[in-house]
């Protein structure tokens, strides 16, 4: 009886306010990542996820502080290895839901072997990237989505490279679920990130989230920002197409595949130990 | 066989690639222990993936062997063609035996110099004659034949072994028997005494598999791999035997993934391992700091090559003694446990894998590319309890705080999935709570819990092995404590007795351990494989050993040889 209300008691929805700490940010006062946190968590309220079943993982930057301002289970590692360590988890627990989180320097430089990796692994776990081209915590310098004609201390004049494509690349390393959202929309980024969690398999949701202290003319995004114009789409090729040519500020899910979650051969134990010295018995 | 011959002999079989050296080491080397013998087989191989030159380096003997001998009795090559790439991996002498095929060139010229009679048996002639045959199969028989190895022993390991058709089998074993007979007519002086009946279980085992057993026994159920020469093996040996027992391995894109991946899986509470070499352990140095940090238990098992860079790949040094003791940035405490021989690998790896667990911190295997890659005719290792035993936090513990700074260092561990003590585990200076800080108390509060949790616990016997009496010491650890032990063992028998520390805990360092091993003692040998004395320094930094202290140490590749500290201590204490 008493196992039956305490777990009638867990099954009681929780507001989206109880996957929040008490723990006050330390982010700038109008930074895009205050919303992304109320987007992560309206979504795990609205999948009826408990927090001690969610896992949110992050790297190095500003918005990879995102875990303690969770109520959930958080794992503040190196800088760029946040996908690694969230797959690690995500494979020995494969009960857990995972939330890697973090920047674009974080995420497309030094991280990005691993966000190459991770897209054509497929591990069911949702990689959420808060973009604003800039590396923040660092004060400013140009990150792979910075313009090529930013200026900065580090790179007076702009640093004449081509900005890093990471819808592109995600869909052609092999990303499962491919979605563009915007911090000034918290909403519709809150049901992006549900159907990116819902959806089996690698989920990447790239939000575009201001900068506003070294990137104050990112506050001008939330007049560029536009719902895409056509519904996901699970072919590849189409979705390449939209993505290659699309301007960087069509919102929603653009890519939708089926491929399924990858999962290393492990599950039940078929050999007791002590039958494993039999190999090596003379 | 008769009671008389030899208590060990030592045999290298050579020849190109493909020539089939490495199956006939392995074969001689099971038909060996088959017949009650130990030994053990070392493999050496040229740079080539393929195709290159080969040797395997056997020493069988009548006892347990944990190194090769000073010398070799007999060199058996199928061909001459680039064995001398190996001359300084084979030392002969006037006493030891060259068997070579007078068809496929001559012995090379440091071989020829050191007087060793040179017997001719046309391998491959032999072979053609056996349609089907292969000329290592001669080789096979002959190496049988001159060490004593009952014909029939052989021949059955080679039915077991087979694997293509039973017209191929038939003609390998009449190739034996043809080696066999064309080695009647050669000196008896190799023969081995005849076993002793085991009286023993005995394991025949490399130390990559053993360390691989030793962390599956330990409780790891969770490893992520990235290849690496020479600790593929492990990793390979993992990967279906982790899947047979309930865990997983998954093979990262690289030394930085695998390393986030296992501290990653360990978070979640499966205990995890990554195995790497050199190379590896450097990239994974920073997230090896994370773990202390955050108080994540891991264990990396670094077997050992030459270096520094990319080093020798393939072959032995005990390099990586200071990065492993050093290599972190910050104050970082941390685990290091060496293997003291082949079988200690799966003692040592266990009791890593406990320790990193009840300490709550990343442990560092120290293994290397001879321990790891040589297999040998072992005693079964005696079991050991050694378990991973994470101190956990209860459900909805109160004021729960991950880190907090308790008596003993080691604070009780949420696993996600536990509700109420959802914590971040946090690389960043924190609290009790986990909160970043940076906080000169939270600070010291915490380098101190993380220093203490290491120093307080009670490593019992197994920080070393200790053994003998005398007041000269022989101080060393790893794959160097086989050959101390044989030197050992032959000054003894020439009235010379010394102690023998090998150590197996080197972090954190046990100075009052030490200094009771060492009561009495006036000399101290110190004994390593690498360039720079790399052990001897950190001895001369943590400890305070008595007497006079001497270093012996040398870089790899090739080994040290017992006669090299036999020497040296005979003479010391005869001062």
């Amino acid at each position: 009886m008493e196992s039956r209300m305490s777990s009638a008691a867990a099954a009681a929805p929780l507001t989206w306010q109880a996957f929040k700490s008490d723990y006050k940010p330390i982010w700038c006062p109008g930074c895009g990542d205050y919303s992304v946190l109320n987007s992560a968590t309206k979504a795990f309220a609205t999948l009826g996820l408990r927090p001690e079943n969610v896992a949110v993982v992050s790297g190095i930057g500003c918005s990879s502080r995102i875990p303690a301002y969770t109520s959930c289970y958080g794992f503040h590692g190196v800088h760029g290895r946040a996908l690694a360590a969230g797959t690690g988890l995500k494979i020995a627990r494969p009960d857990l839901t995972v939330l890697v989180a973090g920047g674009d320097g974080d995420g497309y430089s030094i991280g990005g072997n691993h966000f190459l990796h991770a897209c054509r692994r497929n591990v069911d776990l949702t990689y959420v990237v808060m973009d604003n081209h800039v590396y923040g915590m660092t004060k400013g310098q140009p990150s792979p989505t910075t313009e090529p004609d930013w200026d900065s201390k580090l790179s007076p004049g702009g640093t004449g490279l081509r900005t890093f494509h990471p819808l592109v690349i995600a869909l052609a390393a092999g990303a499962n679920f491919i979605a563009r959202a915007f911090s000034g929309n918290p909403n519709e980024s809150a049901q992006i990130l549900a159907e990116a969690i819902r959806t089996p398999g690698f989920s990447f949701v790239e939000i575009l989230s201001p900068c506003v202290t070294f990137r104050p003319e990112q506050r001008d995004w939330k007049n560029l920002v536009r719902p895409a114009p056509v519904a996901a789409t699970d072919d590849p090729a189409r979705a390449a197409r939209r993505i290659m040519t699309d301007d960087g500020f069509n919102i929603g899910v653009l890519y939708k595949g089926g491929r399924k979650p990858y999962q290393p051969p492990s599950g039940k134990a078929t050999k007791h130990l002590a039958e494993l010295e039999a190999e090596f018995t003379i | 066989m008769s009671g008389t011959g030899v208590a060990s002999v030592s045999v290298a079989l050579a020849g190109s690639g493909g020539a089939g050296v490495m199956t006939a080491g392995n074969l001689l080397l099971q038909a060996t222990a088959q017949a009650g013998w130990y030994g053990l087989m070392v493999r050496s191989s040229g740079p080539q993936i393929r195709g290159g030159e080969a040797a395997a380096l056997l020493r069988i003997a009548t006892r347990p062997v944990d190194c090769l001998d000073d010398r070799f009795d007999l060199v058996i090559a199928v061909d001459w063609e680039n064995v001398h790439r190996f001359a300084d991996e084979i030392p002969l002498d006037a006493r030891s035996l060259m068997v070579g095929d007078p068809d496929h060139g001559s012995p090379p010229e440091v071989f020829a110099q050191c007087g060793a009679p040179l017997a001719q048996i046309p391998f491959k002639r032999m072979a053609k004659a056996i349609p089907g045959s292969w000329p290592n199969m001669i080789m096979l028989g002959v190496a049988a034949r001159l060490i004593g190895l009952p014909p029939e022993t052989l021949k059955s390991i080679v039915r077991k072994s087979y694997k293509r058709g039973a017209e191929g089998l038939a003609a390998s074993l009449a190739a034996v028997d043809a080696g066999v007979s064309a080695a009647a007519e050669l000196p008896e002086t190799l023969r081995l005494v005849s076993p002793r009946r085991a009286e023993k279980p005995r394991w025949l085992i490399t130390g990559n598999e053993a360390a691989g057993f030793g962390a599956v026994r330990g409780g790891v159920r969770f490893v992520a791999a990235y290849p690496i020469t020479p600790a593929t093996e492990v990793l390979e040996w993992l990967a279906p035997t982790l899947a047979s027992v309930g865990g997983a391995l998954v093979q990262a894109e690289d030394e930085l993934a695998s390393i986030n991946m296992a501290i990653g899986a360990s978070f979640g509470g499966v205990p995890a391992l990554t195995a790497t070499a050199g190379p590896g352990l450097s990239l994974m140095t920073e997230a090896l700091g994370l773990a202390v940090a955050a108080e994540v238990p891991v264990i990396v098992l670094d077997v050992m090559r030459g270096g520094p860079s990319t080093g020798i790949p393939a072959k032995s040094e005990q390099g990586d003694v200071s990065i492993a003791l050093n290599g972190l940035h910050g104050d970082a405490p941390r685990i290091v446990v060496a293997p003291t021989s082949i079988a200690d690998c799966l003692t040592a790896t266990q009791w890593a894998v406990h320790l990193a667990e009840r300490l709550q911190a990343p442990a560092i295997v120290l293994s290397d590319q001879y321990l790891g890659q040589t297999r040998a005719v072992v005693d079964r290792p005696a079991d050991v309890s050694f378990k991973a035993e994470r101190v956990l936090a209860v459900p909805h513990a109160e004021g729960y705080k991950r880190y907090a700074a308790t008596e003993s260092g080691i604070s009780p561990a949420a696993v996600p999935g536990t509700p109420g003590n959802a914590y971040t585990a946090e690389g960043l200076e924190h609290n009790e709570r986990g909160i970043p800080s940076s906080q000169s108390r939270d600070h010291l509060a915490q380098l101190a819990k993380r220093e203490r949790k290491l120093r307080q616990h009670d490593y019992g016997r197994h920080w070393a092995e200790v053994e003998g009496q005398g007041d000269t010491a022989v101080l060393t650890f790893g794959s160097c404590t086989g050959p101390a032990r044989e030197a050992l063992a032959r000054a003894a028998e020439q009235g010379v007795h010394a102690r023998l520390v090998s150590m197996r805990l080197l972090s954190p360092a046990q100075p009052e351990r030490l200094a009771k091993a060492l009561a009495g003692v006036r000399r101290v040998l110190v004994v390593e494989q690498n360039h720079s004395a790399q052990f001897h320094r950190y001895l001369r930094a943590d400890f305070d050993l008595p007497g006079e202290v001497r270093s012996f140490h040398r870089a790899g590749p090739l080994p040290i040889r017992p006669d090299e500290i036999y020497q040296r201590i005979t003479e010391w204490s005869r001062a």
